[in-house]
C-alpha cells in the first residue's frame, strides 16, 4: 500500500505532462496584479463620496454631476477642454502618421541602394529612444530654432506624429515583407501600370495593417503625456492625460478616475471598431492579429 | 524578386531596368518612384527628429545671455563645454548632488528589468506552452495592459497605496500591520515595483510570441533522449530563448531609464531617477542647457543597448 502510493507520487513529480500547477498560478496572480489596481480606480469614479479608498455609494456624480457645482468630468471646465484636446490630438495624429508611415514603410521596402538602410534606421531610432528625449529636442527646437511653431496643439501633433509614424511603419513593413512581390508582378503581367498595381493590388492588400496600425496610434497618442506635456502651451492644450498627472499628486477627486476611465473607453471603443474592420477585410486570412495590433515582435 | 518572372520578359527591358532602378517583372520603376513614397515621411524625420537633435547639440554647448536665458550656439566651432562639464561635475565632481539619481537609477532599472523578466518569462512560458484552448483569451488580457495609458496604471496604484488606500486598509484588517504605512514617501520598493508594473507587458509579449514559435520537436527530442522538463527547459528552451531575453531587457530598460512619472507618483525627491533630473532641469528658468545636456549623457549611456536594440530588430524583420 504505501508502496504503491511511492510509486503514485513520483509519478506524479516525473511525469513530463503534469499541469504546472506553480506557473498557472504565477499567471493568475500576474493577471490579477494587472488588472485589478485598474479596475478597482474605474469603480472609484462612480463614487458618491469623494474619497478614493473608501466605497461610498455609487453615483454618476463625478461624470455628469451637477453643471453648477462643476466637479463633474462633463462640466468642470478644464477637463471637459481636456477631454476634447485628448480626442482632437488622437483623431489628427492618426490622419497624418498612418498615411506618412504607410508611404514609408512602401518606399523603403522596395527602394534600392544606400538610402533606405539609413531612412529606415532613423525611423527605428525614433522608437526606440525614451521618449523623454525626443520630447525634450521637440521643445528645445520649437523654443529656440523653428519658432514660428507655437506651442500648443501644432506641436504637439507635430511631436505626437514623430514618435508614432513608427507604428505604422513597422506593422505595414511586416506585412509587405510577408505577401511578398507576387501579387504585383501578376497584376503588371496583366497589364497593369505601377501606379495602378500599387493602388489596386498592393494598397488592398495592406488595409489589414494599415487599420490596425491606425488603431495602435490613436490609441497611443491618446495615452501619451510625456510629449505631449512639453510642447502644451497653456492649460487649455492640455490633454486628459496631463490632467491626470498634474492633479495626481494633490489628492485627486474621483473625476479625475473618470478621466482616466474615459481615455481608457475611448481606447477600447476604437480597438473594438478597428478589430470589427480588421476581421472584415482579413476574413478567411489566418492572420496573426496580435502582432499586428501590438505593433512589434510577438 | 521573382527570378522565373524576370527571365520571362524580353532581353532589352531586362537590361533597362539593371541601371539601379527597382524593378518588378521587368517594368522599369522610374528612380524617384520608390524614394518618392518614402519621402515625405523622410523630410518630416529629419526636420522634427534629427534637426531638433541638433538643436539639443547646440543649447547644451551653447551660452547663457545676462538673464540666464540660453542662447543656443548653432555653429560647432563656436561650441563651449562649460554647461557640460558643470553637469559632468555635478555627477562626479565635488559637487556631486546629482550623483545619488544616477546611482538610484542605475539600480532601480536592472532591479526592475530582472524582475520583469522573471515573472515575465514564467508568465510568457505558461501562456505559450500550457494555455491549449484557452490562449487567445490570456493573450487578450497579456496585451490589455497596452490598451490602458500607462499613466492611469501608474495613478491606480497611486490611490491603492494612499496612506487611507485599499492596501493599508486591507493589511490593517489582516493584522498584517499595525498602523497605515507610507508606502509612497520615497521607498525604492514601491518604485521599482511601480516600474515593474509599468513596462512587464513589453517584456511578456515578445518572449510570448518568441516561446510560441520554439519548435516543439526540439523539445520532444530533448525528452526522448532522457532530459526531464526541468532539465529540458534548461537545456533547450532556456539557450534558446537568449536572444528573446537580451531584446526583452534591453526593451524594459530602455524607457525605464528615461522614466520621471513612476517616481513623481509613487515615490518622492529621495528616489528621483535620472529621469527627474532632465524633467526637473527643464522646469527651471534658464535650465534648458542643463537639460540639453543631460538629454546628451543619457544618450551615451543607453547607445550601446540601443543599437543592440536595432539590429536585433532589423534582424527578426530579416528572418520574416
Amino acid at each position: 500500500m504505501s508502496q504503491a502510493s511511492i510509486s503514485v507520487r513520483q509519478a506524479w513529480w516525473r511525469n513530463p505532462w503534469r499541469k504546472p500547477r506553480f506557473l498557472q498560478a504565477l499567471t493568475w496572480g500576474y493577471l490579477a496584479w494587472s488588472i485589478m489596481p485598474v479596475l478597482i480606480a474605474v469603480a472609484f469614479s462612480f463614487n458618491a463620496g469623494r474619497s478614493r479608498s473608501a466605497w461610498q455609494g455609487f453615483s454618476f456624480r463625478w461624470w455628469v454631476g451637477d453643471p453648477t457645482a462643476a466637479e463633474s468630468l462633463l462640466y468642470r471646465p478644464d477637463l471637459r477642454t481636456a477631454m476634447f484636446q485628448t480626442v482632437r490630438l488622437g483623431v489628427l495624429t492618426m490622419l497624418l502618421a498612418v498615411p506618412l508611415g504607410t508611404l514609408f514603410a512602401i518606399g523603403i521596402d522596395r527602394w534600392r541602394g544606400r538610402g533606405p538602410g539609413l531612412a529606415n534606421f532613423t525611423m527605428l531610432l525614433s522608437f526606440v529612444v525614451p521618449e523623454i528625449i525626443v520630447g525634450v529636442s521637440l521643445f528645445l527646437a520649437f523654443t529656440f530654432l523653428l519658432k514660428f511653431v507655437t506651442l500648443g496643439t501644432t506641436a504637439q501633433i507635430l511631436g505626437l506624429v514623430t514618435y508614432q509614424m513608427s507604428y505604422p511603419v513597422i506593422v505595414v513593413r511586416a506585412r509587405l515583407l510577408s505577401i511578398g512581390k507576387e501579387y504585383e508582378e501578376a497584376a503588371m503581367d496583366l497589364g497593369a501600370a505601377p501606379t495602378q498595381s500599387v493602388r489596386r493590388v498592393l494598397l488592398p492588400l495592406l488595409y489589414p495593417a494599415i487599420f490596425a496600425s491606425a488603431v495602435l496610434v490613436f490609441a497611443d497618442s491618446i495615452d501619451d503625456f510625456i510629449t505631449v506635456r512639453y510642447l502644451s502651451s497653456t492649460a487649455s492644450s492640455e490633454p486628459l492625460s496631463v490632467k491626470i498627472y498634474d492633479s495626481a499628486r494633490a489628492a485627486p477627486p474621483p473625476s479625475v478616475n473618470a478621466a482616466a476611465t474615459f481615455m481608457l473607453v475611448v481606447t477600447l471603443v476604437a480597438i473594438t471598431i478597428g478589430f470589427i474592420v480588421y476581421r472584415r477585410v482579413t476574413r478567411g486570412e489566418r492572420v496573426e492579429a496580435a502582432r499586428e495590433f501590438v505593433g512589434f515582435q510577438v | 524578386m521573382g527570378s522565373e518572372a524576370a527571365t520571362a520578359v524580353p532581353k532589352a527591358r531586362r537590361r533597362a531596368g539593371e541601371g539601379g532602378g527597382a524593378r518588378i517583372s521587368g517594368v522599369l520603376y522610374p528612380r524617384w518612384y520608390w524614394p518618392s513614397f518614402a519621402g515625405p515621411a523622410t523630410i518630416w524625420l529629419v526636420l522634427l527628429f534629427v534637426l531638433p537633435f541638433y538643436v539639443v547639440f547646440a543649447v547644451a554647448f551653447g551660452t547663457s545671455d545676462l538673464f540666464g536665458n540660453a542662447l543656443p550656439v548653432y555653429q560647432p566651432w563656436y561650441w563651449s563645454g562649460s554647461t557640460f562639464t558643470a553637469i559632468l561635475d555635478r555627477f562626479y565632481g565635488g559637487d556631486a548632488f546629482y550623483q545619488p539619481a544616477l546611482v538610484r537609477t542605475l539600480v532601480y532599472v536592472p532591479a526592475a528589468s530582472l524582475l520583469c523578466l522573471i515573472l515575465g518569462y514564467g508568465v510568457a512560458y505558461y501562456v505559450a506552452r500550457h494555455s491549449g484552448r484557452r490562449k487567445g483569451l490570456y493573450l487578450v488580457l497579456l496585451i490589455s495592459p497596452f490598451w490602458i495609458s500607462y499613466l492611469m496604471r501608474i495613478y491606480a496604484w497611486q490611490g491603492l497605496l494612499q496612506p487611507d488606500g485599499l492596501i493599508n486598509r486591507i493589511l490593517t484588517q489582516l493584522h498584517v500591520i499595525s498602523s497605515p504605512v507610507s508606502w509612497l514617501q520615497g521607498r525604492p520598493t514601491t518604485v521599482v515595483l511601480g516600474l515593474v508594473y509599468g513596462y512587464i507587458p513589453y517584456m511578456i509579449l515578445p518572449l510570448f510570441g518568441f516561446l510560441d514559435r520554439i519548435d516543439q520537436n526540439l523539445l520532444e527530442a530533448g525528452r526522448d533522449l532522457g532530459a526531464g522538463p526541468f532539465k529540458t527547459f534548461v537545456r533547450v528552451t532556456l539557450p534558446l530563448s537568449r536572444q528573446a531575453i537580451l531584446a526583452g531587457m534591453v526593451i524594459v530598460a530602455l524607457p525605464m531609464f528615461g522614466d520621471y512619472f513612476t517616481n513623481d507618483l509613487l515615490g518622492s525627491t529621495k528616489t528621483s531617477m535620472y529621469g527627474n533630473l532632465i524633467d526637473n532641469a527643464l522646469s527651471l528658468p534658464g535650465g534648458s542647457p542643463q537639460a540639453a545636456s543631460l538629454v546628451l549623457m543619457l544618450l551615451v549611456l543607453l547607445i550601446v543597448p540601443l543599437l543592440y536594440y536595432l539590429r536585433s530588430t532589423k534582424r527578426a524583420q530579416e528572418a520574416l
